[in-house]
């Protein structure tokens, strides 16, 4: 082991909004919002990378949260579920689509697969059913059983695509 | 008023605008000032003594606070374990764990040592400095060898690993083998699988010195039995213990008991006087958190020429792991279940409760009833197999009528209240499960698929499910001076929503919008008694007990604003929000007005008998469970060289009575098919012959996603039960019991050209390819 | 479940990590991060210090002009997937990533990440070994490189000294023409496989075999070359018959065996699975050649 605990101040822009704490080198980027940033709406599920509940954007691409070096983020953007609000604090059209058909439980899981679904939406305004369920088979959610939340991704989708229309 | 203009409609949930921002506060979210945080010494043995734990070097460690061993702990924790939640006179040995274990270790993972660090990282750092100089002792890791003569005892006390007998019966079952025209007898053996909400457990604790009291946090499903454990252990008063759920990320099950952690924690929390936090972590949570299904059933039937059964008899072994928390309820309810939907004449089964060096079973979605149901059903298939039948037509020839109900099994159920089933129509069920599949063309489809070299088969489970189980849940329900109304219930919630269906129950009483009650559940300092979220029975015991404080209160408002406006209480009604005099352009006034009116407002005097405040409390104590039933039809595709399984359609009729919330319904049996859909087919944990656990990542232990799981198709019928106001009986677990037996024999059904049997679950593509291999050897 | 502490160091150039990796005393380097961050957050790795190669833009990149195809190593599992030349080039690289974890994890996920890690079931050592790459390997002293064929050493150990970077994978493409496939079995789309077999199949112009190459995955340490099959199959005009036959070798050699998948399990599904593998590699070839 090395002598002392080795730390360092990483600055990152979460949710738009510059950030800077000290934090361990050891530490995810996960624990670093949560713990760090106080950041809590992502949560860690397995920290193994499996469950995906970690999930978090990084200069807008889905990670695990909990198998990335908070250092590792430096001058990074990272979004996080409490970034995915309207400007106003409305819900976003694949929040208000998870509201509208019953596509959370617990709710344990959602953050993970929120922004997982955000990026993946943004690259695929098209996705039909078979692509999002393999897009979100790295989520695991205990309480649904999916249905919903695919309707849910297929409603947002279709949302989404109407306002880039108009 | 009270009209249903919520109940029964797809009322958008409370609880979503928290959960979807990132604002839902989960145990790990807690932020108390000068928290410190808690990692465990656990066992890395099965079964094992110790004499030292040298934590010198790790109380030496920066950021380290304290280590603690099982000696360290209070002098009022020395020599107690935690207090057994069901206590029944056929348990031999009523052995609960140790808060830390203080000599011997049961299952890996057990803790004997807890570290208290600035940090969870700090803290892990530390616990691996501890040593113990353990003494690894022989460990019994089946439930059927550990009852083999000279099998290693899984506790030294024991001369055996007996935990319990019980000897269920009605019938004469004699005669009914006697007079049999066919005997089938199998054997089936269900795995262990576990819960895993996506939260694992955790709690934090507060001690203040200034009132000798505590503030607890825990991700549980039974506030109360927590708090009723740290009272019997700390010998506190229960004003001192104040037992809080913050958010929980799933329970379905597992977090319905109460743990070693969420003892020491407390106590941490006041020897240090400072908020101490444990967030359990999913190895902790795959090696500690109760598991369940692990059983094996030796069973016979009798069946008359037609297929009729005349008796079913048998054997039951039932792994209870390690230690007893439920003591032996499940096994009881495995062997109450099985009889399900179908009128048994007679009915003999001979139950052995096995300690085993795992983990404890305790109640998992479905609690012993997918076990019973999947022998049931298995059975059913069987007969049909038999006597060359179809397996729907010989359910049919068993079948409970509708005019049969009540029902009297001949059973006594866990609650000590006959098995009465109390309303129902079980062949209209399946019936209707059957056209939705479209059992009726699947002959013709299979035969089809065949011609193409493609396998899919179908299978059926019925089943009968005993919910909402007494003894009671409270509610308080008050008007606020704000006007708002708000719902106090002690029923801990873990993402069923119980917020929006109190409240859709309450807001038709109350004449308000759902939006304008707030609901504050699972906190023993709202409602002094509680049971806990489990045998799906929250809305039948506090759902009830919302309707009733609601029409009571509802009662008291117009009575108040009777006396106000000097009219019959008869001449007033509830309007939005308030009370006002009926006819045109009535006087009225607000519950807000109301509210201050009657909570002290100084030269307000009370009309006579109307005791102050808008609040009333009640207890809703059912007085038996209620018997939700169901019919799922499977149809699945194998792939037979690699045995690969898909689950190509999922059909569901589900009974539960009067339904609240159809979308929360549909969510619940979706969901509870997708945890079925993992007993069947996925989810076993394994362990060696040393009762070493070997499947501890979600890499190992395979839950099913998004791509496995299909849309189920729900059909909803509704017998309402007479047992109590709305009508409804209990939906959360009815989704997972048959599952595993569906898809089983829709596996089966699809192997049909092989000829093989299908007698154990989940069912793995590796077995499917032995399974075959061993028929075609068989048959050549 | 938090990793033991260490200290990470940040390489911005190749050269810079190559330094920081002969002078470190138990040091790993860090790719993606995708496999060795689980490993240390369980503390089944524990190491001082941590080299992150992330912020070396030299070691990415996809270069397909010319007659060899060379990936660098900290090159993104998503960009390889989705990489248009290389698809159109050896679209079974391709096919095989499809298998690789999952959007979150490809997204992080390098190709020298998983080769140098070299799980036995992992996809992109198997296709290396499928198409005879060469790994380059970078230290202090300069460069070297080693053929496939000779690189893992054993159980998860691959012919890569402390002090040295695994900087890139170069391989010659088959020619326009090729038939190929992967498929692996695994219970859940984006898990360990089972079993994995990728093929690669070029016809002459009398339609018989004049090329063939097949690799299994997650039967042994590390990728099998089935040369005995492939060497049956040259020379030979394609028939389920022959497919069978090359499954039927592959099935018979003797494969791993652990707590959850037995070793006939395992022979069976690769029999299974190059048979399926072959006809699907051929029937693509042909279809080329038609459109030839």
């Amino acid at each position: 082991m090395p002598d002392g605990l080795s730390k360092r101040t990483v600055s990152v822009t979460v949710n738009g909004q510059d950030m800077t704490a000290e934090v361990e080198d050891r530490y995810s980027l996960a624990d670093f919002l949560r713990h760090a940033l106080g950041l809590t709406g992502t949560h860690l599920g397995c920290e193994h990378g499996v469950c995906g509940a970690c999930t978090v954007l990084v200069d807008g691409e889905a990670v695990r949260g909990c198998l990335m070096l908070a250092v590792q983020a430096e001058g990074c953007a990272v979004t996080t579920i409490e970034g995915l609000a309207n400007g106003d604090g409305s819900l976003s059209p694949l929040q208000q689509a998870f509201m509208d058909n019953h596509g959370l439980q617990c709710g344990f899981c959602t953050p993970g697969i929120l922004t997982t679904l955000t990026a993946y939406l943004r690259d695929h305004p098209n996705a039909d059913e078979p692509a999002l369920r393999e897009a979100l088979s790295g989520n695991i959610c205990r309480c649904t059983g999916y249905d919903t939340i695919v309707r849910a991704a297929l409603a947002a989708a279709e949302t989404l695509r109407e306002g880039a229309k108009a | 008023m009270s009209s249903t203009a919520f109940v029964g409609q797809r009322v958008k949930r409370l609880e979503d605008p928290d959960l979807l921002t990132g604002r839902g506060q989960f145990l790990d979210d807690l932020k108390l000032p000068g928290l410190l945080e808690a990692a465990f010494v656990r066992s890395p043995f099965a079964h094992a003594t110790f004499t030292e734990v040298d934590a010198a070097e790790a109380r030496a460690m920066p950021g380290v606070h304290a280590v603690l061993t099982a000696k360290d702990l209070p002098p009022e924790m020395q020599g107690k374990r935690i207090l057994l939640q069901v206590p029944h006179p056929e348990i031999t040995y009523s052995v609960t764990q140790e808060p830390l274990a203080s000599e011997e270790v049961c299952f890996v993972g057990e803790a004997v040592a807890v570290v208290i660090a600035d940090s969870r990282h700090l803290a892990e750092d530390a616990a691996e400095r501890v040593i113990v100089d353990w003494e690894p002792l022989a460990a019994a890791g089946h439930c059927e060898t550990a009852l083999k003569p000279g099998a290693p005892v899984v506790h030294s006390c024991m001369t055996d690993n007996i935990a319990g007998r019980l000897n269920l019966a009605f019938g004469d079952v004699d005669a009914a083998f006697r007079n049999a025209a066919h005997v089938i007898k199998e054997r089936y053996e269900p795995h262990r699988g576990t819960g895993h909400p996506m939260e694992c457990r955790g709690v934090a604790a507060v001690y203040d010195l200034t009132g000798d009291a505590f503030r607890i946090w825990s991700s549980t499903q039974t506030p109360h039995n927590t708090q009723r454990a740290l009272v019997d252990m700390f010998g506190l008063s229960e004003d001192n213990v104040r037992v809080i759920t913050p958010d929980v990320g799933g329970g379905f099950g597992p977090k319905n008991q109460v743990y070693p952690e969420e003892l020491v924690i407390p106590a941490v929390a006041r020897l240090l006087g400072r908020p101490v936090k444990w967030a359990e972590d999913r190895r902790e949570h795959f090696l500690t958190t109760t598991q369940e299904r692990d059983q094996v059933w030796d069973v016979s039937a009798a069946v008359d020429k037609d297929g009729k059964f005349l008796g079913v008899k048998g054997t039951l072994t039932h792994d209870a792991g390690a230690y007893l928390p439920w003591g032996i309820i499940m096994p009881y309810i495995s062997a109450t279940t099985l009889p399900g939907p179908y009128k048994l004449p007679a009915y003999k089964m001979a139950v052995t409760v096995a300690f085993t060096n795992l983990v404890p079973t305790t109640p998992l979605r479905g609690a012993g009833r997918p076990q019973a149901v999947f022998a049931m059903e298995r059975l059913m298939d069987a007969v049909a197999k038999e006597l060359n039948l179809d397996p729907a037509e010989v359910r049919r020839r068993n079948f409970i009528q509708a005019s049969d109900m009540p029902y009297d099994m001949g059973l006594t159920y866990r609650d000590g209240a006959p098995v009465m089933y109390d309303t129902g129509d079980y062949p209209e069920a399946q019936a209707q499960a059957l056209a939705k599949a479209g059992y009726d063309d699947f002959p013709a489809r299979q035969k089809a698929a065949l011609a193409e070299g493609r396998h899919i088969g179908i299978g059926i489970g019925n089943y009968v499910e005993g919910t909402g189980l007494g003894p009671f849940e409270g509610a308080t329900v008050r008007i606020l001076t704000n006007g708002r109304v708000a719902i106090y219930t002690g029923a801990a919630a873990a993402g069923q929503a119980h917020r929006t269906t109190l409240a859709q129950i309450c807001a038709d009483e109350m004449g308000v919008n759902v939006t304008d009650i707030d609901v504050v559940g699972g906190d023993t300092g709202v409602m002094p008694r509680g049971a806990g979220t489990y045998a799906s029975r929250i809305t039948v015991n506090a759902g009830s007990s919302v309707r009733q404080a609601s029409a009571e209160l509802r009662g008291k408002a117009l009575a108040l604003a009777a006396a106000k406006f000097d009219v019959k209480p008869e001449d007033v009604e509830l309007t939005y929000g308030a009370v006002r005099i009926k006819g045109e352009q009535g006087d009225s006034i607000s519950f807000e007005e109301l509210a201050k009116m009657t909570s002290g407002m100084p030269g307000y005097a009370l009309p006579k008998g109307v005791k102050p405040d808008l609040e009333t409390s009640g207890y809703f104590t059912p007085p038996q469970a209620t018997y939700s039933n169901g019919s799922h039809v499977a149809e699945v595709e194998v792939d037979a060289e690699t045995g690969q399984i898909t689950i190509l359609k999922y059909t569901v009729v589900h009974d539960c009575g009067t339904v609240i919330n159809p979308m929360l319904v549909d969510g619940q049996v979706q969901g509870g098919v997708a945890h079925g859909i993992g007993n069947a087919v996925l989810e076993r944990m394994v362990f060696d012959e040393d009762a070493n656990p070997l499947t501890t990542t979600f890499a190992d232990y395979l839950m099913p996603t998004a791509e496995i799981v299909p849309d189920c198709d729900i059909v909803h019928m509704e017998s309402p039960t007479p047992l109590n106001p709305l009508g409804a009986k209990g939906a959360g677990e009815g989704g997972t019991i048959p599952a595993p037996a569906a898809i089983v024999a829709a596996v089966e059904n699809a192997l049909m050209p092989f000829g093989l049997r299908i007698t154990d679950c989940p069912i793995t593509p590796q077995r499917i390819v032995e399974l075959i291999r061993d028929a075609e050897q068989q048959n050549s | 479940m938090k990793p033991a502490p260490f200290t990470y160091h940040r390489a911005e150039t190749l050269t810079q990590a190559a330094d920081m990796a002969a002078s470190l005393e138990n040091a790993r380097l860090l790719s993606g991060g995708q496999s060795l961050m689980p490993m240390m957050n369980l503390r089944y790795v524990a190491v001082d210090h941590l080299i992150d190669l992330n912020p070396v833009a030299e070691l990415a990149g996809v270069s397909v002009d010319g007659p060899r195809i060379t990936i660098g190593g900290m090159t993104r599992q998503r960009a390889v997937l989705e990489h248009d030349g290389l698809a159109e080039r050896c679209p079974i690289i391709q096919e095989a990533l499809s298998f690789v974890g999952h959007v979150q994890t490809r997204n992080r996920g390098t190709v020298g990440g998983s080769l140098a890690h070299l799980d036995p079931a992992a996809e992109l050592p198997g296709m290396a070994a499928l198409l005879d790459a060469e790994i380059t390997i970078t230290s202090k002293d300069g460069t070297r490189t080693v053929a496939m064929a000779d690189y893992p050493l054993g159980y998860m150990t691959p012919d890569i000294n402390e002090g040295e970077i695994l900087s890139a994978v170069a391989f010659d493409p088959w020619p326009q023409g090729h038939g190929w496939d992967f498929r692996e079995f695994a219970q859940r789309h984006g898990d360990f496989a089972m079993a994995g077999v990728g093929s690669l199949i070029l016809l002459n112009g009398a339609g018989k075999i004049a090329r063939a190459a097949v690799v299994l995955i997650g039967v042994d340490d590390g990728p099998v070359r089935l040369t005995e099959a492939e060497d049956m199959l040259c020379g030979e005009t394609p028939s389920e018959d022959l497919f069978r036959a090359a499954g039927a070798l592959a099935a018979g050699r003797p494969m791993a065996s652990d707590a959850l998948v037995t070793e006939a399990y395992r022979q069976h599904l690769a029999g299974v699975l190059v048979r399926r593998s072959l006809a699907n590699a051929y029937s693509r070839a042909a279809k080329e050649m038609s459109h030839a």
